[in-house]
């Protein structure tokens, strides 16, 4: 009995993983456009939902025409991350941009419009429906002995994941680019005098976190196998609440904050029940904006006497 | 010889206070120049204004690269730039429509472009990136002269790592006229005070200036560190034939540092000349003393 309680755990945690990854994913892109502009970008949700889109029509075509799985799964998620890049880019300027020295209100209210513009445009322009979205990942067979455990696409979901990551990180840290990023999240003026074009850090701020989405879009759509105009607005709610618990601005701290809220899943669901998922994730919100409200890796915001 | 900097009858109004009263200021290649004035004389005004931080009520401010042509970058009516949607209309129909629709054909430059154009400042308060190495502050001065983009970020081929290597070289060599280099990789809110001053000169150097704006360097440093100071602005002066233009308050070190001298008051220009014919100038000893020579 000890070997299946440990065996389940397993499973609940891989799961948990799983389910981290992708809020990661998505939180990155919040976290990252509130760290460089401080708006808290709600029509993140719904580019996540574009990428799913996106790879479905892309990948519905392709099998048409019997393309192999591995290069459907590659051009759909590459077509995937060029249309929600697309839409990121001009979401910010539509909606962002114009507003930059309104009060802070004022953009959090456009992205919301823009996120139910979003959500209809889709709800119109494609369907109503739930739609079917064959899996792109193809089964591993020597993975097929712990098939109890963990599954081909968890395992590339957790894997893939892993990678963007930390390419991110190493983005942000070491390139050109994420130099100039930091600078504009810390002083955006002085970046612009020590010339950096910081119109255009935001607009590759903004397409990076889209790439991000498109990526996870694609993954959990290929996982979960239905996709429909409102699963940007669940995902993007549970992306914002890891990033909010990891400490919004933080880039570690939304990785952090997606696993967190995956195993919380995960877990309890697996040992109390699996009708309050929900509730779990958005008690462990609740319980960190009490106890520690600037996440768990967020800066204190005290003021320097 | 044409000025690096030409400025001319500049005037900056906050609604109904005068910041900026019809200022004229002339800079020449390889000159040190010092602005001086009494507190809220409108000295760091006319620094945000020539920087582009703050757009002109009135005047035109100019700069004349050592390569390129003399282009006037902030004005009245923004007259630089052509605004994107119509580049495709060649210059003389642009010239001639620019009566009609100034705001909707042209843009002012915005800061990044001036500072891109060789101008390059540092600030009274000091601000550097804090979270940031001392050679990660100096690399972000590199940004507008390198153009490695987000192919070269997530590939990474032999031309962004050749881009690399000669910004970190020459991020070091600054390093090294600053005497920061053994700190390179310490977070720049750890260092003391007189190297965060200079760790901002070295960022400013790093943009590629003509001419260099430093305001009040010497602020709060001790003897020690203000001769230091002295002689690095000599070395980049003479080294780089950079010009510089100081705001400072350290009488000591603009009468010692400076060829020329413009003083404002009230954001008027008073008096200008050598640091000798200010000094002996009553106009301006009234400006600071704020009363009458004779009685003084």
């Amino acid at each position: 009995m000890e070997h299946e309680n440990i065996k389940y755990f397993l499973e609940l945690f891989l799961s948990g993983l799983t389910k981290g990854s992708i809020y990661a994913l998505i939180a990155l892109g919040y976290t990252m456009v509130y760290g460089i502009i401080e708006i808290i970008n709600f029509a993140h949700g719904e580019i996540y939902m574009i990428g799913a889109f996106t790879a479905l029509i892309v990948s519905s075509v392709l099998t048409m025409f019997g393309f192999p799985m591995i290069a459907i799964l590659i051009l759909a998620t590459g077509t995937a991350i060029i249309y929600s890049s697309a839409y990121g880019y001009t979401i910010e300027k539509i909606a962002y941009k114009p507003l930059r020295q309104a009060p802070r209100l004022s953009p959090l209210i456009s992205a919301i419009g823009m996120s139910i513009f979003l959500q209809n445009y889709v709800l119109l322009a494609q369907t109503e429906n739930f739609m079917k979205f064959n899996s792109l990942i193809p089964e591993f067979e020597w993975l097929k002995p712990y098939k109890e455990i963990i599954g081909t696409e968890e395992l590339i979901i957790i894997i893939i994941s892993a990678i963007v990551m930390i390419a991110l990180t190493l983005i942000v840290k070491y390139t050109r680019l994420g130099k100039a990023m930091r600078a504009t999240a810390q002083d955006r003026m002085m970046a612009r005098l020590v010339g950096v074009s910081v119109n255009k850090i935001i607009s590759f701020t903004f397409i990076i976190g889209s790439a991000l989405a498109a990526i996870g879009g694609v993954l959990i759509a290929s996982y979960i196998g239905q996709i429909n105009y409102y699963i940007g607005f669940i995902a993007g709610l549970k992306a914002f609440t890891a990033a909010v618990l990891g400490g919004i601005g933080s880039i570690p701290g939304a990785v952090l904050g997606g696993l967190v809220l995956g195993w919380t899943e995960s877990f309890g669901t697996g040992y109390i029940s699996s009708d309050y998922e929900d509730v779990f994730a958005f008690s462990l919100l609740v319980l960190i904006l009490i106890f520690r409200p600037e996440g768990i890796l967020g800066r204190s915001t005290s003021q320097k006497v | 010889m044409k000025p690096i900097l030409d400025v001319k009858n500049l005037t900056k109004d906050f609604g109904g206070l005068r910041a900026i009263d019809s200022l004229d200021i002339k800079i020449f290649r390889g000159e040190i120049v010092a602005l001086i004035g009494p507190n809220g004389a409108g000295k760091t005004t006319f620094f945000n204004c020539i920087t582009g931080i703050y757009k002109p009520t009135n005047g035109e401010v100019a700069i004349t690269h050592p390569k390129r042509d003399t282009e006037i970058i902030n004005d009245l009516v923004p007259n630089v730039v052509v605004n994107p949607l119509f580049r495709f209309l060649p210059e003389s129909v642009l010239k001639s429509l620019k009566k009609y629709f100034p705001q909707l054909l042209f843009r002012s430059l915005k800061p990044n472009e001036i500072t891109e154009r060789g101008m390059a400042r540092t600030f009274q308060n000091i601000r550097l990136f804090k979270n940031m190495t001392v050679l990660e502050n100096v690399m972000i001065g590199r940004h507008c002269r390198t153009n490695a983009g987000i192919p070269g970020a997530v590939i990474r081929g032999p031309g962004t790592r050749k881009e690399e290597k000669e910004v970190i070289e020459e991020c070091y060599r600054l390093l090294k006229k600053t005497g920061l280099d053994h700190l390179s990789d310490e977070l720049a809110k750890n260092l003391p005070y007189g190297d965060q001053r200079r760790l901002e000169i070295a960022r400013a150097l790093a943009t590629e200036p003509f001419l260099l704006l430093l305001d009040e360097p010497a602020a709060g440093m001790n003897p020690q560190e203000t001769k230091d100071l002295v002689d690095l602005i000599y070395k980049i002066r003479d080294e780089d034939q950079i010009s510089i233009l100081l705001i400072e308050h350290d009488m000591k070190l603009v009468m010692e540092l400076s060829e020329r001298i413009y003083v404002v008051d009230y954001g008027k220009g008073i008096a200008t000349g050598t640091p000798e014919e200010i000094r002996d100038n009553p106009v301006v000893i009234k400006a600071y003393l704020g009363e009458d020579i004779e009685d003084a």
